[in-house]
């Protein structure tokens, strides 16, 4: 083992945080990427995963599968990016966690923190993250024949990666549009600007069991 | 000031895009649309061989050469008394009409606008293939959105 002061052959580690871990490789004021190059991307991706795509729940699917793997990197990096020392340890409750996804997940990916996050008032295991406007959706209309596909399912994939990686096991993360839904309840209460957010998307996250259970454990660890 | 329609014309004269925003032209059926796509397609085409060569372009020496070649622009403007028709062709060949009334003024402005627009909500759409008709809910709602508070 070499001392810090004579480096040795191998992996140099500067101490003064300047490694591609630390900083993103833009370091440009403000580190933006092009959203027409994601946009190009992104078609190309979905083509790839409609090629032997049997149905929509495939489709979905397919892209889920291909944020999966970025959520699982995406959770260690930005924990060990993160200033504070004591927010460097991963969430271990399924609140913080949440929170983890909501604000931290969503700043590094979209620059903005997610709009709302609920748990379902008929499912206990469900959590439900909003976005008005999924950025992944700015330039996609739906063919009638797909209306139902949404493609933040590959967003979807990014979470269910988190809460993997943190080791919160889930059934499956799942995106949904409700923003049609949610112009009709308004139009039905006769309230003005019902389409307010077309593109809203519901992210619905459900915990399996043994973490319900474990969390169970730890509140009451915490309160007695 | 009033934006009546909107055409849009792809690379091999099919009508791809028709949309009315204010009423006063007459209604055609879509065939006889289809039709005055075509012909207006052939007439450009035509007007494009007509005019004279095209001056070489000026290209500062410190900038890179062009992959598009000089091109006549062929037909650009309709005029009758009732409604003017701009027609703007995009490098890659499509071609968006725009009938507003004769006195409108800023029509680059809004063929302009109307382009970025396409080439957002159309040509990033992963679900429109080349060539097709456009049914992009999201450009629609742009075009509402831009042409309407306008007007």
């Amino acid at each position: 083992m070499s001392s810090s002061s004579t480096p040795g052959p191998g992996l140099r580690y500067p101490s003064n945080k300047k490694t591609i871990y630390d900083r993103n490789l833009n370091r440009t004021k403000n580190a933006e990427l092009s959203r027409a190059a994601f946009a190009y991307l992104f078609i190309e991706m979905i083509s790839y995963a409609q090629r032997g795509a049997k149905d929509v729940g495939d489709l979905e699917q397919r892209l889920n599968n291909q944020g999966y793997p970025l959520g699982v990197r995406l959770l260690d990096l930005l924990l060990t990016r993160s200033a504070n020392p004591l927010s460097s340890i991963r969430p271990t409750r399924i609140l913080p966690l949440l929170q983890f996804i909501a604000q931290q997940l969503y700043r590094h990916l979209f620059g903005r923190p997610a709009d709302a996050l609920e748990r379902s008032g008929s499912d206990a295991a469900q959590y439900m993250i909003f976005d008005n406007e999924p950025m992944v959706n700015t330039y996609i209309s739906l063919p009638r024949e797909l209306s139902s596909l949404n493609c933040a399912a590959f967003v979807a994939g990014i979470i269910e990666g988190v809460c993997d990686g943190a080791g919160f096991p889930t059934e499956g993360v799942s995106a949904h549009s409700v923003g049609e839904q949610e112009a009709e309840a308004a139009g039905a209460e006769g309230k003005k600007g019902a389409a307010m957010w077309p593109g809203k998307t519901v992210f619905l996250i459900k915990f399996k069991k043994e973490v319900l259970e474990r969390e169970e454990i730890l509140a009451r660890g915490t309160s007695g | 000031m009033v934006v009546f329609a909107l055409f849009i014309i792809s690379k091999s004269g099919g009508l791809i895009y028709n949309r009315e925003f204010h009423t006063g032209l007459n209604k055609l059926s879509s065939n006889d649309l289809l039709m005055v796509a075509g012909s207006f397609h052939g007439m450009h085409e035509i007007t494009k061989q007509l005019c004279p060569n095209p001056p070489p372009p000026t290209i500062p020496s410190n900038t890179a050469p062009t992959p598009f070649a000089a091109r006549a622009t062929g037909l650009e403007v309709l005029e009758t008394s009732q409604f003017r028709m701009q027609c703007f062709q995009t490098l890659t060949g499509v071609k968006f009409l725009l009938f507003t009334e004769p006195q409108q003024p800023n029509i680059d402005t809004i063929l302009k606008k109307i382009y970025e627009l396409y080439a957002d909500f159309v040509m990033k759409n992963p679900f429109y293939t080349v060539e097709m008709p456009v049914r992009c809910e999201k450009f629609d709602r742009g075009l509402d959105g831009f042409v309407k508070v306008r007007g």
